[in-house]
C-alpha cells in the first residue's frame, strides 16, 4: 500500500533480515546446493566449510569455542533441549530445577511437561521491577537441584537479570546454569563462559538473520556439559540435535553474528537514545504513563509503558494500520488475562492492560519515532475521551472504591 | 486479529459518546464490567417521562474495538426504542450487525448487561417494576 505508512516496532518479535545477510543466503540455495553431512563429495565439503565458519562467527559473538554451538531450528526448540536434555542426563542426581515466573512460555511450558514427569520446579518471584532476588535464589537451592534456569533479558521489558551474580551463586553450590538469551544475543555482549553461564539459548530472529535456525551453547569444558538429544536420527551436531543441517539458515545466522558484533556496539547507543527520547516524549506529552521494568537495568532497545485508564489492544486500533509493536492486554485470548509477565511485576491487571510494548531494531529511524510518538499520543488521547474510568478519575474518584462487576 | 469494516467504523466514529447527568430522575446509567478485565462499559439512558421511550443515549468504553463498537451500536438501536423494546435487545443481535468473532462475544455480552442495568437503575429511581 503506497503512501500509507509503516512503523516497525516490535522488533522484540522479530527482527528483518539485514540485506547482507540475505545475500550471503542466497548462493547456499542452488550454486551451493550440499548436505554439511555429504562427507564424500565437493558439494557436501562447501556446505560443511560453510556451516564451519558461520558455527565461528556466531561463538566469536558470544566468547564460545566453536564446539559448543549445536544448531537447531530455533529458540525454542534451544530451551526444549537444554531443560528436557539436562534433566534426562542428570535425573539420576536430582530432580529439581529452579527458573523464574517471567520467564518465555518456552521455558514454563517445557518445566510443566517436566514436571508431570517427575520434576520439582521451583518458580522464583520477581520484585517490581522485574529482578529475581538473588537470595531467594541461593536459599531454594538444595541437594536435588541439578539446574538454574534464568533468562538474559525479558521479552516484554527488556529487563537484564543479574547473570553474573546468579552464574555465581551456580558455581558455588555446583548446579548447572542454564540462560535464554533470546533477545539479548547481538543486542548487548553477552558471554556465557565470562558469566558461569553453562546452556545458552537464541535465535537468529531477533539478531537481524533469518527465522528457523536458532543455538544452544553447551560448555565443553569447566563443566563439560552433556545433554541427551530429543531428537534422534543421523547423530549430527555431536549426537545432541539430529537433522539435515539448514546450511542457507545456518550462513545467513554466521553472517547476522558477525554484522552484529561489529555494529551492535554503536547500534546500542543510538537505539537508546532513541528509546529515551520516546520515553521521555510520551511522558511530557500524556498525563499517567507509568515505565514497566527496571529502568537502569535493561536492554538499550526497549520500552514497556503503560498508558493508564486506556486498554492496549483498543489503543494499538487507533494506529496499527500504520505502527507494529505490542500490548501486555490479552483482550484477544479468551481468558481475558493480561500479560503474566508484567502482572509478575505486581502491575495490577487495570495497568497490564493498558500497556504497550515498544522495541526498536536497526532500520529504526528518528523519524519513525517521531510519527510513533504524535500517533500514539493522538491515539491514547482518542481513547481516553471514551473511556469512562478516565473520565472518573479526572472527576477524581477514587477507582478502588468502585465495587466493580467482574465478568 | 482483523475487525470487520463495521466493527472499524464504530471504533473509529462512535456514535453517541458521553455522559448524561447521573442524578437526573429521567436517566438511567449502567456500568458493567472491570478494569481488571480490560472492559469497562457506561452506558446511559435518557427516557420521555410522557411517552416512555428512550430520546438519548450515551456511553463511555474501556476496552478493545469490539467492545466500544458493541456500546456504540447499542446507542444508537436504544434511541427511540421503548423500556420493554430496549430490554429484548440480544446480545447474538449484536454479535451479528457487527461480524464479531467467538473471542470477543463478551463483548456483545457486556453491552447487554449495560443496556439491562441502566434500564434497571431508571426503574429504580422512578419506582417502576
Amino acid at each position: 500500500m503506497a503512501g500509507i505508512k509503516k512503523v516497525y516496532l516490535d522488533n522484540n518479535a522479530t527482527t528483518p533480515c539485514d540485506p547482507r545477510v540475505v545475500e550471503a543466503m542466497l548462493p547456499y540455495f542452488y550454486e551451493h546446493p550440499g548436505n554439511a553431512a555429504s562427507r564424500s563429495h565437493p558439494f557436501g565439503w562447501e556446505a560443511e566449510g560453510a556451516v564451519d565458519l558461520a558455527r565461528q562467527q556466531i561463538a566469536d559473538l558470544i566468547g564460545a569455542d566453536e564446539k559448543e554451538i549445536i544448531f537447531t531450528s530455533g529458540a525454542t526448540e534451544s530451551d526444549n533441549l537444554a531443560l528436557k536434555g539436562v534433566y534426562e542426563m542428570y535425573v539420576r542426581k536430582g530432580n529439581h530445577i529452579i527458573t523464574a515466573t517471567t520467564e518465555h512460555k518456552a521455558i514454563l511450558d517445557t518445566c510443566k511437561r517436566l514436571e508431570k514427569q517427575g520434576a520439582e520446579i521451583t518458580y522464583l518471584e520477581v520484585n517490581q521491577e522485574g529482578l529475581i532476588d538473588l537470595k531467594l535464589l541461593e536459599a531454594a537451592i538444595k541437594p536435588t537441584t541439578i539446574l538454574v534456569s534464568i533468562m538474559w533479558a525479558n521479552n516484554e521489558t527488556g529487563v537484564i537479570q543479574p547473570i553474573k551474580e546468579i552464574g555465581e551463586i551456580c558455581a558455588r553450590h555446583g548446579v548447572l546454569f542454564m540462560s535464554d538469551a533470546t533477545q539479548a544475543v547481538g543486542k548487548i555482549p553477552v558471554n556465557p563462559r565470562e558469566n558461569g553461564v553453562h546452556l545458552m539459548a537464541f535465535t537468529s530472529h531477533k539478531m537481524y538473520g533469518p527465522k528457523g535456525v536458532g543455538a544452544l551453547y553447551v560448555s565443553r569444558k569447566d563443566p563439560r556439559v552433556k545433554v541427551t538429544a530429543q531428537m534422534d536420527g543421523g547423530g549430527h551436531e555431536r549426537g545432541m540435535r539430529s537433522g539435515t543441517l539448514n546450511v542457507p539458515g545456518i550462513v545467513g545466522f554466521g553472517k547476522a553474528a558477525a554484522i552484529a558484533k561489529a555494529e551492535m556496539a554503536d547500534e546500542a547507543i543510538r537505539l537508546s537514545a532513541l528509546r529515551d527520547k520516546l520515553e521521555s516524549g510520551f511522558m511530557a506529552k500524556l498525563e499517567e504513563v507509568y515505565l514497566n521494568g527496571a529502568k537502569s537495568h535493561r536492554m538499550p532497545h526497549v520500552t514497556n509503558l503503560s498508558f493508564k485508564h486506556v486498554e492496549g489492544e483498543g489503543l494499538m486500533m487507533t494506529f496499527n494500520q500504520n505502527i507494529a509493536l505490542s500490548s501486555g492486554s490479552a483482550c484477544t485470548s479468551a481468558s481475558l488475562e493480561p500479560s503474566y509477565v508484567l502482572v509478575a511485576l505486581g502491575l495490577g491487571d487495570d495497568l497490564a492492560h493498558s500497556s504497550l510494548r515498544f522495541s526498536l531494531g536497526r532500520f529504526t529511524t528518528e523519524e519513525d519515532i517521531d510519527y510513533a510518538l504524535e500517533a500514539v499520543s493522538e491515539g491514547v488521547n482518542h481513547m481516553r475521551n471514551l473511556s469512562p474510568i478516565w473520565e472518573m478519575y479526572k472527576e477524581g474518584v477514587d477507582l478502588n472504591s468502585i465495587v466493580w462487576e467482574t465478568h | 486479529m482483523a475487525y470487520s469494516e463495521k466493527v472499524l467504523d464504530h471504533f473509529k466514529h462512535p456514535k453517541n459518546v458521553g455522559t448524561l447527568d447521573k442524578n437526573d430522575s429521567t436517566v438511567g446509567t449502567g456500568l458493567v464490567g472491570a478494569p481488571e478485565c480490560g472492559d469497562v462499559m457506561r452506558l446511559q439512558i435518557k427516557v420521555n417521562p410522557d411517552t416512555q421511550k428512550i430520546e438519548d443515549a450515551k456511553f463511555k468504553t474501556f476496552g478493545c474495538g469490539s467492545a466500544i463498537a458493541s456500546s456504540s451500536l447499542a446507542t444508537e438501536w436504544l434511541k427511540g426504542k421503548s423500556i420493554e423494546e430496549a430490554l429484548k435487545i440480544d446480545n447474538m443481535d449484536i454479535v451479528e450487525e457487527l461480524a464479531l468473532p467467538p473471542v470477543k462475544i463478551h463483548c456483545s455480552v457486556l453491552a447487554e448487561d449495560a443496556i439491562k442495568s441502566a434500564i434497571k437503575d431508571y426503574k429504580t429511581k422512578n419506582a417502576l417494576s
